[in-house]
């Protein structure tokens, strides 16, 4: 291995970042947007956000992106690469994601909300101020298994050929013909980052729930996939792991 | 069109097969984790955990360039589905977790008191009822499964989007075969959901 390899490696990890963070910054935006809408009063927005979710759900994340890629720039849009993927993935993994703040808000338990409107809050303020605020710490676990998701997803853009870190080892394999070595090192790579988001998610989560006075129990290992003792049971099966 | 239906019993295929291999793997990597001896629940849970968080795509290429390598050559779609399902047995592992976790601890005591053997406990007692608790989970990941195969096309295997990204080489037509794929997704995969979910109903009652 070269020095000019593990250039190309990080150069690729670098583009694969941005792809997740500017992905995730999408997917957050339509996952907050799309499940609140599917919460709303009103059963028009109730059933266009449903059919959002269930329509980017029911689809391959890498069919989208294909067709977002090679189909609409003959609608008369051309996407730079980078940006199909950026879309592809923030619309699907947001689709997601909007069950995960959907499920969280309809989980506060319904006395708050009744106790909002009998100091008479606007919907705003109700949102804002007491639901939010408690909905936002459960969603944090179902959050973090969905950036994992969405990091493993940034994959698929090698496919349209953006030099993003799977893209820059299949160049390195092809010029070195070393695959279970190159491709065993990106692996590790993608392993090293998401190891990396997930203790920063459990850090988040941790403070997330100290700011509404629930204490998350420490000492779970590094290494362990033991939920908070709350989560085990019926609701671990429905929330654990891949949406 | 046709083309494009040929790839879609491929894809239905790869869903199956890597279904049940993800399926059987899963349950020996949930039981492999409730070993009493570090030996055996270190190295498991760190592989479940490394395959978890890296991408599907990235393993199915390590295996489809590595295994010749080996000496173990395969056509693309058997590497598909030991890819798939290497990948999905770690989800499932954890909803099999979930299923055994699930059932009462009353059983395992009921199980110690009529001091049935560890084996039968097992198989006549716990996995029973954890069974069936886990299978609209476990039809989830099928649906999850359906949605990845489109990534078997990176390694060849003749599926649906790759079907679709031939005829478009060949036509220059990429608008047509790509949303047609893209639309048989949802029709196929919507249905099977909202089967899953009247399955999930009748079970857990």
């Amino acid at each position: 291995m070269t020095g000019a390899l593990w250039q190309l490696f990080f150069e690729g990890l670098w583009i694969t970042v941005q792809l997740m963070i500017y992905s995730a910054a999408l997917a957050a935006v339509v996952a907050f947007g799309i499940g609140l809408a599917r919460t709303s009063r009103f059963w028009i927005v109730r059933f266009l956000s449903g059919c959002y979710v269930e329509f980017f759900r029911g689809t391959s994340a890498l069919v989208l992106m294909f067709w977002l890629f090679f189909a609409l720039p003959l609608l008369g849009w051309q996407l730079v690469g980078i940006w199909a993927g950026t879309l592809a993935l923030g619309l699907s993994y947001g689709a997601y994601g909007s069950e995960i703040v959907r499920g969280a808000v309809q989980a506060v338990a319904p006395a708050q909300r009744e106790a909002a409107i009998a100091l008479s809050f606007s919907p705003w303020q109700r949102l804002q101020k007491v639901i939010l605020p408690q909905a936002v710490p459960e969603m944090m676990p179902p959050f973090n298994n969905l950036l994992i998701e969405l990091l493993k997803g940034t994959a698929l853009a090698s496919l349209l050929s953006i030099g993003e870190l799977t893209f820059q080892a299949k160049l390195a394999r092809l010029s070195t013909g070393q695959s279970a070595q190159i491709y065993g090192i990106i692996l590790v790579l993608y392993f090293a980052v998401a190891f990396v988001l997930t203790r920063i998610m459990r850090v988040l989560e941790r403070r997330a729930k100290a700011s509404i006075g629930r204490a998350v129990p420490k000492g779970e290992g590094w290494f362990s996939r033991k939920l908070p003792v709350e989560k085990q049971g019926p609701e671990a099966l429905a929330t654990g792991g891949k949406p | 069109m046709p083309d494009i239906l040929k790839g879609l019993w491929i894809t239905v295929q790869a869903t199956i097969y890597g279904s049940l291999v993800s399926f059987a793997l899963g349950l020996v990597w949930a039981l492999a984790l409730r070993a009493p001896s570090r030996w055996v629940t270190w190295p498991v849970s760190i592989f479940v955990e490394f395959v978890r968080n890296t991408p599907l795509l990235v393993q199915l290429f390590f295996l489809f360039f590595v295994l010749p390598g080996w000496g173990l050559a395969f056509a693309p779609l058997t590497t598909g589905v030991i890819g798939l399902g290497l990948h999905y047995s770690t989800y499932t592992s954890e909803v099999y977790r979930a299923g055994i976790d699930g059932v009462p601890p009353g059983q395992w005591e009921a199980a110690t008191a009529l001091s049935l053997p560890r084996r039968r406990t097992w198989t006549a007692v716990i996995l029973p009822q954890a069974f069936r608790r886990v299978v609209p989970a476990l039809g989830n990941y099928v649906i999850a499964m359906f949605k990845d195969t489109p990534l078997l096309a990176g390694i060849t295997v003749a599926d649906m989007l790759f079907q679709a990204n031939s005829i478009s080489a060949t036509t220059f037509d990429y608008l047509e075969p790509i949303t047609v794929v893209g639309i048989l997704f949802v029709v196929i995969s919507y249905p099977t959901s909202l089967l899953l979910r009247a399955l999930e109903r009748r079970l857990v009652r």
